[in-house]
């Protein structure tokens, strides 16, 4: 036997689950207390901006999963291309990030949704006019850190005070 | 001290003649199982969960105390289902079977002096008798699933209760012989200096026996998930299952109770009345099972096993040796004596057991 | 008289009690004693060596996150690697150095789930396994503000890494780095020597040197059966050559030291993640790549230190956007191979436990 008498192994074991019965809980009581989540976040759903997209189709290219679907037409007065539909499948998405990242006008950008359920399948397509940016739909700061400095701090584990001193 | 606040000890048929007593009794006995099994319920989980750096819940009612309301609301509203090839009557009787036994030991237990439904003289025997009933319910609910993997594990429940019976009753044994009567009220009022201090041994052998006996963990390797099985109540649902459930608490609320009795000091104490030191005794016993279960891993079957005949039963001898051996030597005047020989005997068999002694066998060659 | 008996087969069946995922035994028991052992798997199979060979290289790094889903910056760490080789890239130095903190706090918190479930596997209610969650939720939280993710990562790119790390990561990271020694000895305090563990584990499921070795084990089944080998030091990637650390071995091979050679990994995880940051040089933290990047044709095969073992890409090139072939050396696959000898004389809660001490993820297994 190791321990110098048989048992001792057994109490200090004990000793560590008695101390956490005078320590806080580190649980959060979902939903009414929400912690931040990162300035990072990956969101479902994407934000589009229709004055920066020119309908290069890179993000389309890009996606792993073809989750992306855009319609363009030629619009002769500017000679520009016009984005007719711009449609982005929020259940194929994997939310990977390699669109935001391959954009070259810096036109796409990532939501901070992420409560996002729906009943139908159907539900889960958002088009253009969805997915523009607004007070309700905020922008996430993946890849663009002048966003990110804008959103609040996120929460850490690390910082709650969980033990009386 | 303790001796002149002990209360006036209760007539045996206090309110008027025996049918008035039976029916209070029954009703407070009623009353104290199911509000104790519910406040067990809470407790186990709410303090489990504390110690896991968790909440546990706290939803239901205020500060979560209907959960066991809720627990049992949603039980009996679920579909009773019958395999088809089980034997109907037997499948029907197991858990009142399993159930009425542990209802039956609380007819002997004091809340006060002399508050008892029955005062038997032969107290403690009958409730070592009674609680081997269980096994008998036990078995038949594994029988009756016509289900060969719930007859192996009702199978080794029996093993496992008949195995701890034996370091139980020795153990019980001790105390009789510093006490000198089976009744258990006797046995309380005997307890000037509680128990646990005169027989520390004895003590954790009981505690060890009875967490086997009702399959509580370590134990508890009959109704484990890592196991291949759920245990006996595989096939059962709705409100047999909620039999089986309560069993579990109601035999957890037994053990407690019987151990307050015998080695605490049940209803002694000052100040406050002796029902309330009783209860907060009891639960004191029950929040150390909680304690252990939320620490210890699991114990194999055939550890098990070798514990009950290797370790605890040869220990369970001496110590009724010993203990027969200071009863007859030391006078009563000097008891604080047999307080630092018990001890100092149990520091030393336990290490020597476990020098000596391997628990489990090791690899079959196959 | 001896009693006539009959060894009968049992099925340890897909949907398991424990947290390894859909992995099926087929066991003969002789009363309580297994004579033999099938391991059934398949059931998490999606081809993803094939998609591999439909998604451009860039495309591909999200899926190499799902292989082990529990040490996602380990995996793609492996992938850029072998791409970067083929296609003669090099990594600026800022990147190697944040590479090499990232993986490290991967392995501690893949080690902390493998710990946690072990124990939990061994009867203790859950309770090692919510106190090394909790430790791990800490990790998650800084990788979740690297990159935005907490479970798959998607961070690493070919030539380094996507972006560079928020300026509150460093002082919250030096913050854990800190604190971590003091929890993992209050969580050896917990169950090291405790007899009931060391009943359970001692002793059970022995894997012997030769035999690791010849079935090719790698990781720490490997090193708890006494064999000093780990890629980090025989065969150094990403700048590994330049922290000092231990190889911490088991002697015996049994389930217990296979536990304890996890915890001393994570000791030494927490020594790199140290000297790393002290290191971090200043600079960019990708290299200039094109975004269809088109590799010479060639084949390579690139090994790395995963928590669970030796993680391999053998990568085969045809000078277009898409890999020709790509295979994947599955740490957990090949250490499961041995799970039949180490398992056999022990019985049904032991063969548990063992599983459990082995350690695998079925997203690797069956891929």
């Amino acid at each position: 036997m190791k321990s110098k008498f048989f048992g001792s192994g057994i109490m200090k074991g004990m000793v560590v689950t008695i101390k956490h019965l005078f320590r806080h809980p580190v649980t959060a009581q979902y939903p009414e207390q929400r912690l931040n989540p990162s300035r990072r976040i990956r969101g479902v759903g994407l934000v589009w901006s229709q004055t920066r997209c020119t309908g290069c189709a890179t993000c389309a290219k890009t996606c792993p999963q073809g989750a992306i679907r855009i319609v363009t037409s030629a619009s002769l007065p500017d000679n520009k291309y016009k984005v007719e539909e711009y449609e982005v499948d929020t259940g194929y998405c994997i939310q990977c990030g390699l669109c935001v990242e391959a954009c070259p006008y810096s036109a796409l950008y990532f939501g901070r949704g992420i409560e996002k359920a729906r009943y139908r399948r159907g539900e889960l397509v958002e088009t253009k006019e969805a997915m523009m940016e607004t007070p309700d739909r905020e922008v996430s700061g993946y890849f663009y850190p002048e966003r990110a400095a804008k959103l609040p701090k996120q929460t850490l584990l690390l910082e709650k005070i969980w033990e009386k001193k | 001290m303790l001796n002149a606040i002990s209360f006036q000890a209760l007539p045996p048929d206090w309110p008027g003649g025996f049918w008035w007593h039976w029916l209070v009794f029954t009703i407070i006995i009623l009353a104290f199982v199911v509000g104790m099994v519910m406040a067990f319920i809470y407790t186990e989980r709410r303090a489990m969960a504390r110690m896991q750096a968790r909440l546990g819940p706290n939803r239901t009612g205020p500060f979560g105390v209907l959960q066991p309301v809720a627990d049992a609301i949603k039980v009996l509203l679920k579909e009773d289902i019958i395999p088809n090839k089980a034997d109907k009557l037997v499948y029907w009787l197991a858990p009142a079977v399993a159930f009425t036994p542990a209802l039956m030991i609380f007819a002997v237990i004091p809340f006060q002096n002399g508050a008892l439904l029955a005062d038997l003289n032969i107290g403690i025997l009958y409730v070592a008798a009674v609680s081997s009933v269980t096994a008998v319910g036990i078995f038949m609910a594994g029988w009756s699933s016509s289900n060969k993997y719930s007859l192996l594990g009702a199978m080794r429940d029996v093993a496992v209760v008949v195995s701890y019976e034996v370091p139980l009753v020795l153990s019980i044994a001790s105390v009789v012989l510093i006490a000198g009567s089976l009744s258990l009220n006797q046995i309380v009022v005997s307890q000037t200096i509680p128990f646990i201090l005169l027989q520390p041994l004895g003590f954790i052998i009981f505690f060890l026996a009875g967490s086997a006996e009702i399959n509580r963990s370590p134990f508890d390797l009959l109704e484990a998930d890592s196991e291949i099985v759920a245990g006996f109540h595989t096939e059962y649902s709705g409100m047999k299952f909620a039999m089986f459930y309560l069993v579990e608490y109601a035999e957890a609320l037994a053990l407690s109770c019987i151990i307050t009795t015998l080695f605490l000091g049940g209803w002694r104490g000052p100040f406050l009345p002796p029902w309330l030191w009783f209860v907060i005794k009891v639960m004191a016993v029950f929040f150390l099972m909680v304690w252990v279960r939320t620490t210890l891993p699991r114990v194999r079957i055939d550890q098990l096993m070798a514990l009950a005949w290797k370790v605890l039963f040869p220990l369970a001898l001496l110590n009724l040796l010993f203990t027969a051996i200071q009863v007859l030597a030391i006078p009563m005047a000097m008891s604080w004596l047999m307080i630092v020989i018990n001890f100092a005997l149990a520091v030393i068999l336990i290490t020597l057991w476990a020098r000596l002694f391997k628990v489990g066998w090791g690899r079959v060659e196959v | 008289m001896a009693l006539k008996t009959e060894p009968f087969a049992v099925n340890i069946g897909p949907a398991h009690p424990s947290t390894h995922g859909v992995f099926r035994m087929r066991a003969t028991l002789d009363g309580e004693v297994i004579v033999d052992l099938e391991p059934v798997f398949g059931y998490l199979h999606r081809g993803v060596e094939k998609l591999a060979e439909e998604r451009t290289y860039t495309g591909f790094i999200p899926l190499t996150d799902r292989l082990d889903y529990l040490s996602s910056m380990a995996n793609n760490l492996g992938y850029c690697l072998a791409v970067e080789k083929l296609a003669g890239i090099t990594v600026p130095e800022r990147a190697m150095y944040l590479r090499v903190i990232l993986a490290e706090l991967q392995r501690i918190a893949s080690h902390l789930i493998a710990v946690g479930a072990f124990l939990n596997d061994a009867g203790a209610f859950m309770t090692p396994i919510l106190y090394m969650i909790r430790e791990r939720e800490k990790i998650l939280d800084l990788l979740e503000m690297v990159s935005g993710q907490r479970l798959t990562y998607n961070f690493m790119r070919i030539g380094g890494l996507s972006q560079d790390v928020p300026e509150e990561f460093l002082p919250a990271l030096k913050k854990f780095v800190d604190e971590m020694p003091r929890w993992i000895e209050e969580y050896e305090q917990l169950l090291k020597e405790n007899e009931i563990l060391i009943a359970r584990a001692k002793g059970v499921g022995i894997l012997t040197k030769e035999t690791a070795i010849n079935i090719g084990a790698s990781g720490p089944v490997l090193r708890a059966s006494g064999v000093k080998w780990d890629i980090r030091k025989a065969d150094p990637y990403s700048g590994y050559d330049r922290f000092e650390f231990d190889i911490p071995t088991g002697e015996t091979g049994d389930s217990y030291d296979r536990y304890r050679v996890r915890v001393e990994e994570m000791r030494q995880s927490v020594r790199i993640i140290k000297q790393a940051m002290e290191q971090l040089p200043a600079g960019p933290v990708r290299a200039q790549v094109p975004h269809l990047i088109r590799p010479p044709a060639g084949e390579t095969y690139t090994h790395i230190e995963v928590p669970k073992g030796e993680l391999g890409f053998y990568l085969v090139s045809d000078n277009s956007i898409a890999p020709y072939r790509l295979h994947i050396r599955a740490p957990s696959l090949i250490n499961l191979t041995a799970l039949r000898e180490m398992v056999l004389g022990w019985k049904i809660a032991d063969a548990i436990l063992i599983f459990g001490s082995i350690d695998i993820c079925m997203g690797e297994v069956d891929r």
